[in-house]
């Protein structure tokens, strides 16, 4: 079910912006029109969506920051990235061409 | 014991109600176009009243600390403004999102890019039809859809996201599919069908831009089917067409609960049209902070939370859904602020506003009274 190339880098788009909401004590997702609350396993990926991490090393270093196993992590942060691509909330930059296997 | 039994007598402090999250900042009420459904007041601010840049800034600085997350550059129009790159940069600073409501005519490409440097996060563009003629008749200003293509080209080529704003109304309603449309072909990510709210110069106006029934129901079968087609393509939000309606709109998703807004001069209101009420005591953010005014100001905790309403309110289901409705439309046509709003299906005047709204529809062609600046009559 792997839908994306973890080989690409995932950035926030232009006009979405994660914050710390200080006055609510929470993370936010700014976007057009829109506040979104994402949870705090959402909130971990988020912070590591930076335009310059693979997802492959966002996969790595989450396993390892919550000990977890990295198939699982691997099957959450696709299935989130992807979620939010397709909402274009996030955009996805191929670093090499030559890993886009399908 | 008459002095202790006063206070005891009186109902608990409420408690403080929560952090706005969007504050619509309209920066000037100049515009270049005239379009007779402007949400801005019929009585306008000059120029020489309006908040000079340091006021705003300092305005921006504590909506920040307030909890406002998103911030609405709009007016009039806002690029009328030349120190508009400051507020976004200072905005951007204090971490408030900031979008942009532009009417998009006399805006340069050199223009939009130093506000785009300047981290505008979202350009909000309003276009008055989907084609020339329509567009030009209803901003009475001769060229303006073409600008607006343009300026939509250029945002997008500076890779800002974009949402087409279009306010509908009986000149424009069949246009709904080409506005969609317009949106797709401009790359915008999201569109704004508003079927236009009757206030200040809509309500002046509501003989000339009143659908008719017919109309407001096949609008809404266009926009429901064209948002499951277009799903992860293009957002379609709509505000809807009350005076049709079943349920009124939850006006603001209630008087002072999420959102404030502040007027060229320093107002602060709860909702545009909020001046339209008679007696609201508006502090203005000269003489007041805005956590005090969002906390404290009469105008505010008026008609807040749900202790104002009449008990046809107050003992329905749909009261922290609907809150009421909207208090200026029951201002408008019950007379009276605190009463149900006449689009709900309960309230006594709901057979009378759908008759308006009819007996309007009905009235054919009609001239629009232009937005503009009316000198007062003080003559009496």
């Amino acid at each position: 079910m792997t839908a994306l190339v973890t080989s690409a880098i995932p950035r926030l788009a232009r006009g979405v912006r994660l914050r710390h909401d200080e006055a609510r004590g929470q993370w936010v997702l700014l976007a057009p029109e829109r506040v979104l609350n994402p949870d705090p396993v959402a909130v971990e990926i988020l912070k590591k969506v930076d335009g310059v991490r693979s997802i492959d090393i966002i996969i790595d270093e989450l396993a390892s920051a919550f000990t977890v196993d990295r198939e699982r992590v691997a099957t959450d942060v696709d299935a989130f990235l992807a979620g939010l691509k397709e909402k274009g909330i996030v955009t996805l930059a191929a670093v090499t061409v030559g890993d886009a296997a399908s | 014991m008459n002095v202790v039994a006063q206070p005891l007598a009186q109902p608990l402090a409420r408690p403080a109600p929560p952090a706005p999250y969007g504050m619509l900042a309209e920066l000037t009420h100049r515009c270049p176009l005239q379009c007779p459904y402007c949400s801005n007041p019929v009585d306008l601010d000059r120029r020489t009243v309006e908040l000079d840049t340091q006021t705003w800034l300092r305005v921006f600085s504590e909506a920040a600390k307030l909890g406002v997350l998103q911030v609405h550059l709009s007016g009039g129009e806002p690029t009328a403004r030349r120190d508009l790159e400051s507020m976004i940069r200072h905005c951007v600073e204090v971490g408030l999102y900031t979008n942009l409501i532009t009417a998009g005519v006399g805006v340069t490409p050199e223009r939009l890019a130093a506000i785009s440097d300047a981290g505008v996060d979202h350009v909000q563009l309003s276009f008055q039809g989907a084609s020339v003629e329509v567009t030009d008749k209803v901003s009475n200003f001769r060229g303006a859809h073409e600008r607006k293509l343009a300026v939509a080209r250029e945002v997008r080529r500076l890779g800002l996201p974009l949402t087409i704003n279009s306010v509908v109304h009986r000149a424009n309603i069949h246009q709904i599919p080409d506005f969609i449309q317009l949106a797709l072909e401009l790359g915008a990510g999201r569109i704004e069908i508003a079927h236009s709210q009757y206030y200040g110069w809509a309500l002046r106006n509501r003989g000339a831009l009143m659908p008719t029934r017919d109309q407001v129901f096949w609008a809404l079968d266009v926009v429901e089917e064209a948002r499951a087609r277009l799903k992860g393509q293009l957002t379609i939000d709509a505000v809807v067409p009350d005076y049709y309606a079943k349920y009124p709109k939850p006006c603001m998703n209630g008087w002072g609960r999420q959102s404030l807004n502040v007027t060229p001069s320093g107002k602060v209101l709860p909702c545009h049209a909020a001046e339209t009420i008679p007696g609201l005591d508006f502090w203005n953010v000269r003489e007041h902070g805005l956590s005090d005014i969002w906390l404290n100001a009469p105008s505010f905790n008026a008609f807040r939370g749900t202790d104002w309403m009449p008990d046809l309110c107050k003992s329905c289901e749909r009261k922290e859904k609907d809150w009421g409705g909207c208090r200026c439309q029951a201002m408008a046509i019950a007379g009276d602020a605190a009463a149900t709003d006449p689009a709900c299906h309960k309230s006594p005047l709901h057979a009378h506003l759908l008759a308006l709204a009819e007996a309007d529809a009905a009235g054919g062609e009609v001239a629009y009274d232009y937005r503009r600046y009316v000198v007062p009559d003080r003559a009496n």
